[in-house]
């Protein structure tokens, strides 16, 4: 069966401050099937929503953008022109943000954000659009029925007015959800609510979603499968529990190790944590970190764009890309070391 | 003498059709030299307005904050004297906190004392900048030619500039990505271990706090409901409220459930519940919670819960 969305060697360029263009994302290729919630894990500027925003033909109209993205076996998503976008965008795939706040309009309720969008695109009147709005709000679990069409967006917590966020996305009933870090402004104890709306969405309504964050406990928590971006190319994919138990690139290891631990679970963080101590400091240092500062596609050195911060490299990583390959079933990795990251390099 | 102790302090503020509404109600605690202490709760919990009036940035409406044993007074339109500068502010947006137009030397040389001129005081900028693991060339360079992580030094350095005995972060790293927030931890706990400065670490990652915090103070709506050694507070919660944010946390492991989210929202600081501030959120709340509960000590570990008791078999799996 062809997957929903099926991405192949898509590269992204934005044109520079002296008109050669620079690269945002490089040859991405990835897939979400149907019914799927698949992750993006990456730093910022790794292209992660650069990638989000090629999928919906947010991009400026110079970008260059070459590969192919297609939609349902049938809708080739790049070349597409402003009148196809209209047709996938907001209603075959739909986006959630980051910030509920900047999403919705101050000055319109609820009611009127929701039903505005449905009599727009579905065509409904006043009242069938009031009908529907009733049941997304009722799908996003927002109580209060038509007291809570009524409300404003600033009357509303964070966490409420990403649920309106997502019942808005879910409006025109997308094939394709893509959510850009749509819980990190949230305190864990309501992010926890807005990540059992996603699964809950997903095993109701059999709802794709390609899900971007930062923070790998997340996407372990929400996600089945999972693409680590770095510098504007995916590093390693596979099924998540995999990537992020079983690493292979020293990339995931790396973020991984440098994450505060929630839980105690990656046998290689072991004993790395309090080995350095410089100036001969008493404390011992709780957190492994990545030595240098993370580079953009644009900065990004010849070769593995990881190879100046990577413990483990050797002659070819300056010079070659390394291609994406295959070190178990559904597992790939785009290092051509594929060192054991159970030894800590030195 | 601690070098930070806050003494049930209370913190209001005052709004036309709200009237008085105390975000802090009657907070205690301390932070010796050396010692890293965690502040931890949602947002609209009173970390902020407690930095805050820490710091002298708004005034304390009852209670006393002591730095090194002196009371801070709030700040008003006068320079501060040198004593007042004895505790010092590190804050989350490195981007808002550095002036884009002054050179990072001028701006941590702002912090030296006086008696400092010429020559010595250049050797000073330079080794703050290098204590923070800067290059001595960063002096003459501008904040924008830095990346956030980097600021987040500049902003340090500054910060120790007139050697304060307390640092205040408030949520130092949020702002910064994966690898330059375990820098940036790995440089403040360094900095506690090399000059013996107190840092009250207030952070909404509960994580975080856990790696690095020997002391973790939980708080909700304006109070400190638990207060304890860190590996005991992670280990072995006693309140309701650090446990629900303990399982609210996404976790990596071989079979990874979804995190559990706690119902119910920060309610406003101008409409408190009765008794127990946390009744319409516990989930295992009595008819005993609509009194305030009493503070209960386990050695250094206090708890504000009526059903608090030595936890015997709470032990999480």
């Amino acid at each position: 069966m062809t997957p929903l969305l099926d991405v192949r060697h898509l590269a992204v360029s934005l044109p520079g401050a002296d008109g050669s263009p620079l690269p945002v994302i490089h040859d991405a290729t990835l897939h979400v099937g149907r019914g799927e919630i698949v992750g993006i894990a990456g730093e910022s500027g790794s292209g992660k929503s650069m990638t989000a925003q090629a999928l919906l033909g947010l991009l400026p109209e110079n970008a260059q953008v070459s590969g192919s993205a297609v939609l349902d076996g049938e809708t080739e998503l790049v070349g597409l022109d402003e009148r196809g976008w209209q047709g996938v965008r907001g209603v075959r795939i739909a986006m959630v943000f980051q910030d509920a706040t900047a999403a919705l309009h101050p000055m319109l309720t609820v009611g009127r954000q929701l039903t505005e969008h449905l009599r727009h695109h579905l065509g409904l009147d006043r009242r069938g659009a009031e009908r529907r709005a009733l049941e997304l709000l009722d799908r996003v679990r927002i109580p209060g029925g038509r007291g809570a069409l009524r409300t404003y967006p600033h009357q509303l917590s964070g966490g409420m007015r990403q649920r309106v966020a997502i019942a808005s996305a879910l409006a025109c009933e997308p094939e394709l959800l893509i959510a850009d870090e749509p819980t990190t402004a949230l305190d864990v104890t309501v992010q926890a609510g807005i990540l059992e709306l996603f699964d809950e969405l997903r095993r109701e309504s059999d709802l794709s979603v390609l899900f971007i964050t930062h923070d790998l406990g997340v996407l372990s928590a929400l996600t089945t499968r999972a693409y680590v971006f770095y510098a504007g190319r995916v590093m390693e994919s596979g099924p998540t529990g995999e990537l992020l138990l079983r690493p292979r690139h020293p990339y995931t290891a790396a973020l991984l190790r440098a994450r505060p631990h929630a839980d105690d679970s990656w046998e290689v963080r072991g004993g790395t944590a309090a080995e350095a101590q410089p100036n001969g400091s008493k404390r011992p240092l709780p957190m492994t970190t990545i030595p240098g500062s993370a580079v953009t596609p644009a900065t990004a050195p010849p070769g593995c764009p990881f190879a100046p911060r990577c413990g483990y490299t050797e002659d070819g990583c300056t010079s070659e890309v390394p291609a994406m390959t295959a070190v178990a079933s559904g597992h790939h990795v785009a290092c051509r070391v594929l060192p054991d990251l159970t030894e800590v390099p030195g | 003498m601690s070098a930070l102790r806050i003494d049930d302090a209370a913190v209001e503020y005052t709004s036309r059709g709200r009237g008085a509404v105390r975000a802090v109600d009657g907070v205690s605690l301390q932070v010796e030299r050396g010692q890293i202490v965690g502040l931890v709760g949602e947002s609209g919990c009173g970390k902020s307005s407690l930095a805050r009036a820490v710091a002298g940035l708004e005034p304390v409406a009852s209670g006393q904050v002591l730095v090194d044993g002196r009371p801070v007074s709030p700040l008003r339109w006068r320079r501060r004297s040198t004593q007042d500068v004895r505790l010092q502010m590190v804050f989350q947006n490195p981007y808002a906190s550095l002036n884009p137009r002054r050179t990072v030397g001028s701006q941590v040389a702002d912090g030296i004392a006086v008696e400092l001129r010429g020559q010595a005081r250049q050797a000073e900028v330079i080794r703050l900048l290098e204590l923070v693991g800067l290059p001595a060339d960063a002096a003459e360079r501008y904040p924008h030619q830095f990346s956030g992580g980097q600021r987040q030094r500049v902003a340090i350095a500054r910060a120790l500039a007139p050697r304060p005995e307390v640092l205040i972060a408030d949520e130092p790293v949020t702002a910064l990505d994966a690898s330059a927030q375990a820098q940036i931890v790995n440089l403040l706990v360094s900095l506690v271990g090399e000059l013996g400065v107190g840092i009250l670490f207030i952070s909404h990652d509960l994580a975080l706090v856990r790696e690095i915090a020997d002391v973790t103070a939980v708080m909700y709506l304006g109070r400190i409901v638990e207060m304890g050694p860190t590996h005991e507070v992670w280990s072995a919660p006693r309140h309701p409220y650090t446990r629900a944010l303990i399982e609210a946390l996404p976790r990596i492991t071989e079979r990874p459930g979804l995190p559990v989210p706690l119902r119910g929202e920060v309610p406003d600081a101008a409409r408190v519940p009765d008794g127990c501030r946390f009744r319409p959120r516990c989930p295992v709340a009595v008819d005993a919670c609509v009194e305030s509960p009493p503070v209960t000590t386990f050695g250094p570990h206090s708890v504000e819960c009526w059903l608090a008791e030595p936890a015997r078999e709470e032990t999480r799996s």
